[in-house]
């Protein structure tokens, strides 16, 4: 799937997109299998309550099931208007 | 219904118009227009970055939502991403009804919803050089639970 990244998420990991291969179940999964990669990983996904999720570009939660979702988005609260 | 994500400038006054003189079945039309504004720490810039594709599709859900609940005749949001200036408009929202409460209302919902639900980040950048992310605020997400 591919997995996206914005704002400070975006920069903390060094890129906007890349594709990954799992096999997790829910987004709290593929979180955790990205936080064991590499120390930019982990301190991107320091505190999950300060970021948002969204599935195929829907917003959505950490507990959500990945099945048949091809694009992941992760980022900050967001600040428009 | 006219939804736009931009990076150009757009203008207030020819879009207020042009949407104002669309309307025949409305009997007010509400806009409201977001600017950039200078800060204690004086402003330089403020850059938006934005999800292409969500972005419109959540805009385009919330001018639904807005019809669904109130009578309009008409919606249009404009917003845009890159950078801007102190005094740049960064966004503009017309709601068009009957009556010029649904028009006020619908508005005021759009805004609310636009704050915290469309995927924008701003980051301000300060003339001494300084650059950080805009903190999101309690109140635009205590807001939404009004509606």
């Amino acid at each position: 799937m591919d997995v996206l990244y914005f704002a400070w998420v975006r920069e903390r990991i060094g890129l906007p997109k890349e594709r990954v291969e799992t096999n997790a179940a829910t987004v709290a999964e593929l979180v955790e299998e990205l936080r064991a990669r590499e120390e930019r990983y982990a301190m991107a996904f320091e505190d999950l309550s300060a970021l948002r999720v969204a599935l195929d570009q829907e917003l959505s939660d950490f507990d959500a099931p990945l099945d048949g979702v091809r694009e992941v988005a992760f980022f900050p609260p967001m600040t428009g208007g | 219904m006219d939804i736009r994500v931009l990076a150009d400038p757009f203008d207030f006054g020819a879009e207020a118009q042009g949407f104002a003189a669309r309307q025949s079945a409305s009997g007010a039309v509400v806009t409201f227009t977001g600017i950039v504004r200078d800060t204690d720490a004086g402003l330089l810039a403020m850059e938006i970055e934005h999800y292409p594709g969500m972005t419109e599709s959540q805009l385009t859900g919330f001018a639904e939502q807005a019809r669904k609940r109130w009578a309009l005749e008409d919606v249009l949001v404009i917003h845009r991403h890159g950078r801007m200036e102190p005094g740049d408009m960064i966004m503009m929202v017309a709601t068009a009804a009957r009556h010029r409460k649904d028009a006020f209302d619908a508005a005021e919902f759009l805004m609310d919803f636009l704050k915290s639900r469309a995927p924008f980040w701003k980051r301000e950048i300060t003339r001494d050089g300084a650059s950080d992310w805009v903190q999101s605020k309690d109140d635009d997400e205590d807001a939404l639970s009004r509606w």
